[in-house]
């Protein structure tokens, strides 16, 4: 097997939670997680429906190799129809929350209606109850996760929250785990907190027995660690630098979206770098990174984890951050950095604690801020908007009350945490919005990266990199090096990495395997561990039947070809300096052949007979 | 050559593949819970601490235990339980000053490391070296050497 074969319903409205047989057939077409947590949207939930709405429902799915011995088998996602975009959110997330749930025995939690009052779901094993939260509403992620294992009196409890940004409203609120671990975008937090929920503690002693072939298993996870071994990015330069080893190579290339994307490069970026993080500051002598972490069965272990200047003006007198935390990983140090216009490592590093503590999106988070500090320098919003704060490009200061701000919901954090779409409409100045489908696109400039655009704008999540990462070819030649400048063959490019994604966010693993593994090194660790046969093709299959799946929702929500698009400014605005100087992104050259290489019509929308083909027809 | 498990917690990135693999090895199930050595995450400090039994000469679980369910494995220097003997009183658990032997309410019995019968699980498993399997009279090689290197011999 390797599903549990049991998913828990929770019905807020009533109270009531109930245990319920997982439609095996459907895991059989959406491996897990992502795809088949999308499949049961689209059975219960109205496409149209308000997300904020009880109507609306949350799913935490697991993948079927999650707490296994596969590296990197700690991952769950939360899929959800997203306040932000409108669209089907789904947004995966590592550390160790995860492999318990899976533990406690069950491959989904579906959550439904809206509780009158707050409350928090606690599971041990298969018991499982809805219990009082009030004293929890109001209090950050941290406070909670402490708070949980004070009354729960169980060290290995592992807790996944929404903070005080999602209570308030914020559009872009992550469900936050372990402290530091984040289904970060879309606003899945944003409506788990409309639902009144405020986390999930679980603690899972059943373990994971059910492995198909266990001999095989193991044989086919030990090849495939050592192929992550011995792979550069998963081997070195992941646990050394973290994702952050991106920083330096991205600025060289001239591809670093920075104070607002009016910019290609930026001059800073060295001081906020995987290589600065790793310097003795000159202030107290310890670098900012104290150590590498892994996420549950991880062998690469990207994680940061980091510390402040305790005389660092941001954290000057408050002892509570003079500790270490997850630190910046290279989006997060792009956002509360470049783009803003940032270089203090300490200050970003402290407003990704703060993302953290709060639960909200450091992406969606900087970039809004970014946005907002061009409608400050332009004179469209001034102190009186921002409460006395000069919200200019670059100043460390601005960033670190605005993190605060939006953090709690309070003040001009309020404005910025409905994110720069409706921020910069608001003020009448739309074209300020770096956004696709009303969500902030992140840290790979498309002028630079042509690829980049068509993966930002056909992402069923709104803008983002990892549902097609097409920086790993363009940029860093895997598997197979292309030129980042051209647009010849990037549909095909893109089509194949969002398909291969779609099916390794449905596995229970991490898509940085991705770096060192293609589909021909999951299949033989699905193969081993799972019933049914599982092929490199059927691999392929299965992904591109999820990506069609979560088209067709969007289209049922209403989205259509006109949203797959670019802010103005990556089309008409070329990049000044460095290797893309006088380059726009030239994305009608890529979504003509991308819209027929899908099957889709010219209009971008999902047809019969694609649907037919897919096993899709029905399912809406 | 009498080995003996080696930890480095310097080296541990706390991913718990060590706690799958002993698991597994002994009860067919990838169930931290149920396993024999544990990793342990101090966040605020960023350290993680892999932990198990150190297999003591003195063996106070093995002295303690009324029903002779605990025996040494000489070759091994392993101290093993029998699960057959064992009656689930718990005094080892009392008397081990580690904390490395533990009850388990499922099978009634109390389990510890048994270094796997010589080639423990959790060192082949571990992708950073936290954890070795090397000579028992020389775990501290490893830091003399640190400290060797450290030592200014061009002083005069
Ligand atoms: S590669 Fe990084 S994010 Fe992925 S599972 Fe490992 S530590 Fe977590």
């Amino acid at each position: 097997m390797s599903w549990t074969g049991k998913i828990l319903r929770v019905d807020l409205t009533s109270g009531t939670v109930k245990s319920e047989p997982l439609n095996t057939e459907w895991a059989q077409q959406y491996i897990g997680q992502r795809g088949l947590a999308t499949r049961y949207m689209c059975a219960e939930v109205d496409p149209a429906v308000d997300p904020l709405a009880p109507e609306n429902k949350v799913i935490f799915a697991t993948g079927p190799l999650t707490g296994t011995a596969a590296s990197t088998s700690g991952r769950y996602s939360v899929i959800t129809k997203g306040p932000l975009t409108g669209a089907i959110a789904c947004s995966n997330s590592g550390g160790f929350f995860g492999a318990e749930l899976k533990f406690a025995g069950w491959d989904m939690v579906i959550f439904e209606g809206k509780s009158p009052t707050p409350v928090y779901l606690y599971i041990e094993n298969d018991d499982a109850k809805l219990m009082p939260a009030d004293d929890l509403w109001g209090q950050s992620v941290w406070a909670t996760d402490k708070a949980l294992h004070d009354r729960h009196q169980d060290p290995q409890l592992r807790v996944a929250a929404v903070g005080r940004a999602a209570e308030k409203g914020c559009l872009y609120a992550g469900v936050v785990n372990d402290l530091h671990r984040a289904a970060g975008r879309s606003g899945v937090g944003t409506v788990m907190a409309s639902k009144n929920l405020k986390a999930v503690a679980v603690r899972g002693t059943n373990g994971v027995s059910n492995i198909k072939d266990p001999a095989r298993f193991m044989k086919a996870v030990a090849a495939e660690k050592a192929v992550l071994a011995e792979n550069a990015v998963t081997g070195q330069g992941l646990p050394t630098y973290g994702t952050q080893v991106l920083m330096n190579v991205i600025n060289e290339i001239g591809a670093m979206p920075t104070r607002n994307a009016r910019d290609v490069q930026f001059e800073g970026a060295s001081d906020i770098s995987g290589e600065a993080m790793h310097e003795p500051r000159k202030t107290d002598g310890r670098p900012n990174l104290t150590t590498n972490a892994a996420c549950f069965g991880c062998t690469i272990a990207c994680g940061r984890i980091s510390s402040i200047d305790e005389k660092h003006f941001s954290v000057e007198n408050k002892p509570q951050y003079h500790h270490n935390s997850g630190g910046l990983e290279y989006e997060a140090a792009w956002a509360l950095g470049s783009d803003c216009g940032v270089d203090d490592l300490d200050a970003a590093t402290y407003a990704n604690f703060i993302c953290n503590e709060d639960g909200i999106d450091p992406i969606t988070f900087g970039a809004t801020l970014a946005a907002a500090m061009e409608l400050f320098e332009e004179g469209v919003i001034t102190t009186e908007q921002t409460g006395g704060i000069e919200l200019k490009f670059g100043s460390a200061e601005a960033l670190v009350k605005m993190v605060e701000l939006t953090g709690r919901g309070e003040g001009f954090g309020a404005e910025l945490g409905l994110g720069s779409k409706r921020l910069c409409e608001k003020y009448g100045r739309p074209e300020l919005s770096m956004t696709v489908k009303g969500q902030e696109f992140p840290a790979y400039d498309p002028r630079g990266i042509q690829g980049m655009g068509l993966t930002y704008a056909t992402s069923n999540r709104g803008a983002c990199h990892v549902r097609g990462y097409t920086v790993a070819s363009e940029v860093l030649g895997i598997p197979e090096k292309t030129d980042p400048h051209v647009t010849e063959g990037k549909a095909g490019l893109v089509k194949a990495f969002q398909d291969a994604t779609a099916a390794v966010d449905s596995t229970g693993l991490c898509l940085f395997t991705t770096f060192a593994w293609g589909l021909e090194n999951f299949a033989p660790q699905l193969d081993a561990a799972c019933d049914g046969e599982w092929t490199v093709e059927r691999l392929a299959e299965a992904g591109e039947r999820i990506w069609n799946l979560e088209r067709a929702f969007n289209q049922a929500a209403g989205l259509t070809g006109a949203d797959d698009n670019l802010p103005k400014r990556l089309l008409k605005d070329a990049g000044k300096v460095g290797p893309t100087a006088g380059m726009v992104n030239r994305l009608d050259e890529m979504l003509p052949e991308y819209y027929s290489l899908r099957g889709w019509t010219d209009d971008g929308l999902v047809p019969d007979e694609t649907r037919q083909r897919l096993g899709i027809a029905d399912s809406l | 050559m009498l080995k003996s498990l080696h930890i480095d917690p310097g080296k541990c990135t706390g991913c718990k593949q060590c706690e799958m693999a002993c698991s597994y090895e002994h009860e067919q199930s990838f169930n931290p819970s149920l396993s024999r050595i544990k990793v342990f995450d101090f966040h605020e400090q960023g350290r993680f601490v892999p932990y198990t039994c150190t297999q003591c000469t003195e063996a106070w679980c093995l002295q303690a235990c009324p029903v002779d369910a605990i025996s040494a494995n000489e070759s091994l220097g392993a101290k093993v339980v029998s699960a057959d003997l064992c009656v689930g009183c718990k005094v080892c658990t009392i008397a081990c000053p580690f904390g490395t032997i533990s009850y388990n309410p499922r099978s009634g019995v109390v389990s510890k490391c048994d270094l796997c019968d010589g080639s423990p699980k959790c060192a082949e498993a571990c992708p950073t070296g936290a954890i070795t399997f090397v000579d028992a009279s020389a775990t501290g090689l490893d830091k003399m050497r640190q400290w060797a290197q450290k030592t200014d011999t061009a002083a005069g």
